[in-house]
């Protein structure tokens, strides 16, 4: 459906690409996850032809950036960064421009717009002027741009910053609903984001992809399985470093705490459940366990690892 | 096909534009009562039955109030941040630069529409020939083509509206006043500057002599400010 290969853009002496090349299947939600200035958005604003690459190419559906990018622009929905609409519309007439521009045919336009609106949630809204409307209502009426003529291609940048916790899970719904027929690409920083709504993850950090597969493929990639968490009372933190830093399979242990309480954190590099075992260990000694838990491995942990290495 | 559909609703858009904020009406209000108040406040003196006064006051005018019609189409655009939303619809740089650019040029005409009431007017005081009239607007839509084209073009330099307006207004001002600034230089290079001056062409127009030369001469300034902002446009990217 897309490929791009060779990628690179320069902003002046500032390389915001280096040579990214990435093949996206049809019908799929790609999330692009990278900390600020990482080139997300400059991958996009490239894919949707606001800016021109300094080097390589971009294909989407057969047609190439140079020369189809009005065909492009068809196939693509696009919605920028914080949503920049136009202020002074009203959202049903700003709709309709949409509209007009990306020649939806006039007959069944009307029904077309409604059940936009009505899955944007914007119905109530309608006969408001964009600059009324709160945040989340704006980032709205923008998604409802990119739906607009039903694009087979979404492309969504950061379409959930700044919105409230209600609404991020609408517009994830709305955007996991899409994505059942349509390719999205949505970029953010949020990993918890990706998790809950995209099936192949990549990760971008300076201008290159440093990890591309789905959210299971990034967790097995690295250097933790899962990590174990205690609370415990009454330990002396050398003694009990060295008392799990013995067990088979622990990587290593971080502990911290203070007023006799100490928390450690157990890195673990084994398919086994090593709980029991550590549970058999603290009974050896005369503390206190207060809280015993398995953590799976977060995306968190997964993105300061492959996002902060590069920069030390 | 679907080019001249796209300029057409950006055209729309931006036209409609004028007329929901109150820019317009006050932008409108400040030609008329610039234009009304010096045409009549003069016109008694002359005694004669023309509106050559009210032309001959267009091109100074024009200078100022053009780039302020002109000043936020792209500046405003690129300030908000809808440009981005814009560019990437499936429109070309032509269907925006020539959308924004009639917009203007209308605007322009309806601004001028009230002013037929002065040659009523003064067609109810004399014998008032209606052809150097006809003229006159004909040489005043080429003047405001001309002027729009270089207020969308120094729009397109920056997003600050007011920089827009300055940069706008000097480069209309200096066409305007090019061969009165330059009256110390030797004729044969006067004759130059002349013919690069807009007040000079729009002189001949209003005087209801529809040459090609001073058509042509509009006509390249609208082309070269257009193809200057599509070069600007180009370099954005």
């Amino acid at each position: 459906m897309i490929e791009i290969s060779g990628l690179t853009r320069y902003y002046g002496d500032l390389c915001a690409l280096d040579h990214i090349s990435l093949t996206i299947e049809k019908g799929k939600i790609l999330g692009l996850l990278g900390p600020n200035g990482a080139g997300k958005t400059t991958a996009m604003r490239i894919l949707t032809g606001y800016l021109a690459p300094t080097e390589g190419t971009v294909t989407v559906k057969g047609h190439s950036i140079d020369g189809g990018i009005l065909e492009i622009k068809k196939l693509i929905g696009y919605l920028p960064e914080s949503a920049p609409l136009y202020q002074d519309m009203l959202v049903y007439d700003y709709l309709q421009y949409v509209a007009d521009i990306r020649e939806m045919p006039k007959e069944g336009r009307e029904g077309k717009i409604r059940e936009i609106a009505a899955i944007c949630g914007l119905e109530s809204v309608m006969h408001r002027s964009v600059h009324e409307l709160s945040k989340g209502f704006k980032q709205r009426v923008g998604l409802a741009h990119a739906m607009m003529s039903d694009p087979e291609i979404l492309i969504l940048d950061e379409p959930t910053a700044g919105l409230d916790p209600n609404q991020i899970a609408e517009i994830r719904d709305i955007i996991k609903k899409i994505g059942r027929e349509k390719t999205v690409i949505l970029s953010t920083h949020i990993l918890s984001e990706v998790e809950a709504t995209c099936d192949r993850v990549v990760i971008i950090n300076q201008g290159r992809i440093v990890a591309d597969g789905s959210t299971e493929e990034l967790k097995r990639t690295t250097t933790e399985d899962y990590a174990i968490s205690l609370l415990l009372k009454g330990a002396p933190e050398g003694e009990a470093k060295e008392l799990f830093a013995g067990l088979d399979g622990v990587a290593s242990v971080d502990a911290s705490g203070e007023d006799g309480m100490m928390r450690l954190r157990l890195s673990c590099r084994t398919g086994d459940d090593l709980r029991e075992q550590v549970y058999s260990r603290v009974k050896t000694k005369d503390w206190a366990l207060l809280e015993l838990t398995r953590e799976s491995k977060s995306l968190e942990s997964i993105f300061s690892e492959l996002t902060q290495e590069k920069e030390g | 096909m679907t080019a001249v559909a796209n300029t057409a609703h950006i055209f729309r858009r931006e036209f409609m534009h004028y007329f929901v904020t109150p820019i317009a009406y006050i932008v409108i209000a400040i030609f008329l009562i610039l234009t009304g108040w010096f045409f009549f406040s003069t016109f008694f003196l002359y005694s004669q039955a023309d509106l050559r006064n009210f032309y001959s006051l267009l091109p100074i005018i024009f200078s100022f109030i053009i780039p302020m019609i002109t000043m936020r189409l792209f500046s405003e655009e690129y300030n908000v941040g809808s440009y981005e939303t814009l560019v990437t619809m499936p429109v070309t740089d032509r269907d925006i630069i020539l959308g924004k650019f009639f917009a203007a040029l209308a605007f322009i005409a309806v601004m001028l529409l009230p002013t037929i009431g002065y040659a009523i007017s003064v067609s109810f005081l004399g014998e008032l020939d209606w052809g150097p009239v006809v003229g006159g607007y004909i040489g005043a839509l080429l003047l405001g083509a001309a002027f729009s084209a270089v207020g969308l073009f120094s729009s397109a330099l920056t997003k600050n509206q007011i920089i827009a307006f300055i940069i706008g207004m000097i480069i209309c001002f200096s066409l305007t006043m090019i061969d009165k600034i330059l009256f110390f230089l030797p004729e044969s290079m006067l004759g130059f500057f002349q013919f690069i001056g807009a007040d000079y062409h729009f002189g001949n127009v209003s005087r209801g002599i529809l040459d090609t030369r001073d058509t042509l001469y509009f006509v390249s300034i609208v082309f070269v400010a257009l193809y200057g902002t599509f070069l600007v446009l180009q370099e954005k990217k």
